[in-house]
């Protein structure tokens, strides 16, 4: 699938219609979404044929896209039921089998190296501090080849500290800065929209047979 | 759900040790076709854990498969399509998984499993 066409995808999908704060519910946007999943298959082959998961899915997007782009089996796990709801409605709309589950992402017990990918647009921690990176620490233990996931860029020497130090990364690349459209969503927001710089990682969990769970 | 997300999920209460596998309860099973990757099923089947997948797949209705499999039944073609339709085509739609050790019940509704936990199991 080209990119225009994966882009085209995403932008028809529903997005959250009541967005909660206290959960940093903000949309992909189909941009930013459709070149996160395209560099991850295209550059890395980390997505088709693979088991993806989709932390924090909100309404779906990443998962989505893993799913167009051929993932075998896409989980999508978020905390919020309205939010899995529009999210199932859109894998229905594209004819996608994606297996939504409904749980805090930092709950949820995994067996086995079943997932090979992890994407996440995970929260920022503008409202929980530190919120990304417990995300983060999750998907690192979870993934078995590797976790790609957004940061705000003025973040990014402290994630790659944390990658690497504490949550035993083997590697944490910056693919790309990119600007995140934030729409005035929220009552508290003045500007119209503004956008800010974040960062398109992408982590290399330690190996498993080094790992301790 | 998929048998394959039945799979990895396990019962996160506090305190639970053996919360795997989740007992299935059935309320609906729909049966949905993909596409067979002998591939993908060839790298999964060393991944799954298969007394409980197989104890999963009876319980929603499908008694096909092996009760003990190895790595030379991957070259048979009937093995393979079994093992395809448990794993990727049946998904439990309405229902239940229940922890195999406290019996708390994890509802399952429109497929999505409610795997959130109450305060006190945290």
């Amino acid at each position: 699938m080209k990119l225009k066409e994966l882009e085209g995808h995403l932008g028809s999908l529903d997005q959250f219609s009541n967005p909660k704060i206290e959960l940093e519910q903000y949309p992909t946007g189909p941009h930013i979404a459709s070149r996160m999943l395209f560099t991850a298959e295209n550059s890395f082959g980390d997505v088709s044929n693979k088991v993806v998961a989709d932390f924090g899915c909100g309404c779906g997007t990443l998962g989505i896209a893993a799913a167009l782009l051929s993932a075998e089996h896409v989980f999508g796990i978020d905390i919020d039921p309205e939010s899995l709801e529009i999210a199932s409605l859109n894998a229905e709309e594209l004819e996608l089998d994606i297996d939504f589950i409904q749980s805090n992402v930092l709950d949820l017990v995994w067996r086995g190296p079943i997932v090979d990918t992890v994407i996440m647009n995970p929260p920022f921690g503008t409202r929980k501090k530190g919120a990304d990176l417990d995300f983060l620490s999750v998907a690192l233990k979870v993934a078995s080849q590797a976790v790609y996931s957004l940061h705000k860029t003025s973040t990014r020497d402290h994630v790659k500290r944390s990658a690497l130090r504490d949550f035993n990364a083997r590697s944490a690349e910056v693919i790309c800065e990119l600007r995140y459209d934030v729409p005035k969503l929220y009552k508290f927001h003045k500007k119209k929209e503004v956008d800010i710089a974040v960062d398109l990682w992408r982590f290399v969990p330690a190996s498993h047979q080094s790992r301790s769970i | 759900m998929r048998l394959l997300t039945h799979n990895m999920l396990s019962s996160n209460i506090r305190g639970v040790v053996n919360g795997f596998p989740l007992r299935i309860e059935v309320g609906k099973v729909v049966e949905k076709n993909v596409e067979m990757n002998g591939d993908f099923l060839k790298n999964m089947f060393v991944k799954i854990d298969w007394k409980a997948f197989v104890e999963a797949s009876q319980s929603m209705g499908y008694t096909e498969l092996p009760e003990e499999a190895d790595l030379s039944m991957l070259d048979s073609d009937e093995f393979l399509n079994r093992f395809h339709h448990a794993l990727l085509e049946l998904h439990l739609e309405e229902g239940a998984l229940v922890c195999p050790e406290t019996g708390r019940r994890f509802p399952v509704s429109k497929g999505i499993p409610n795997m959130l936990l109450h305060e006190d199991e945290v």
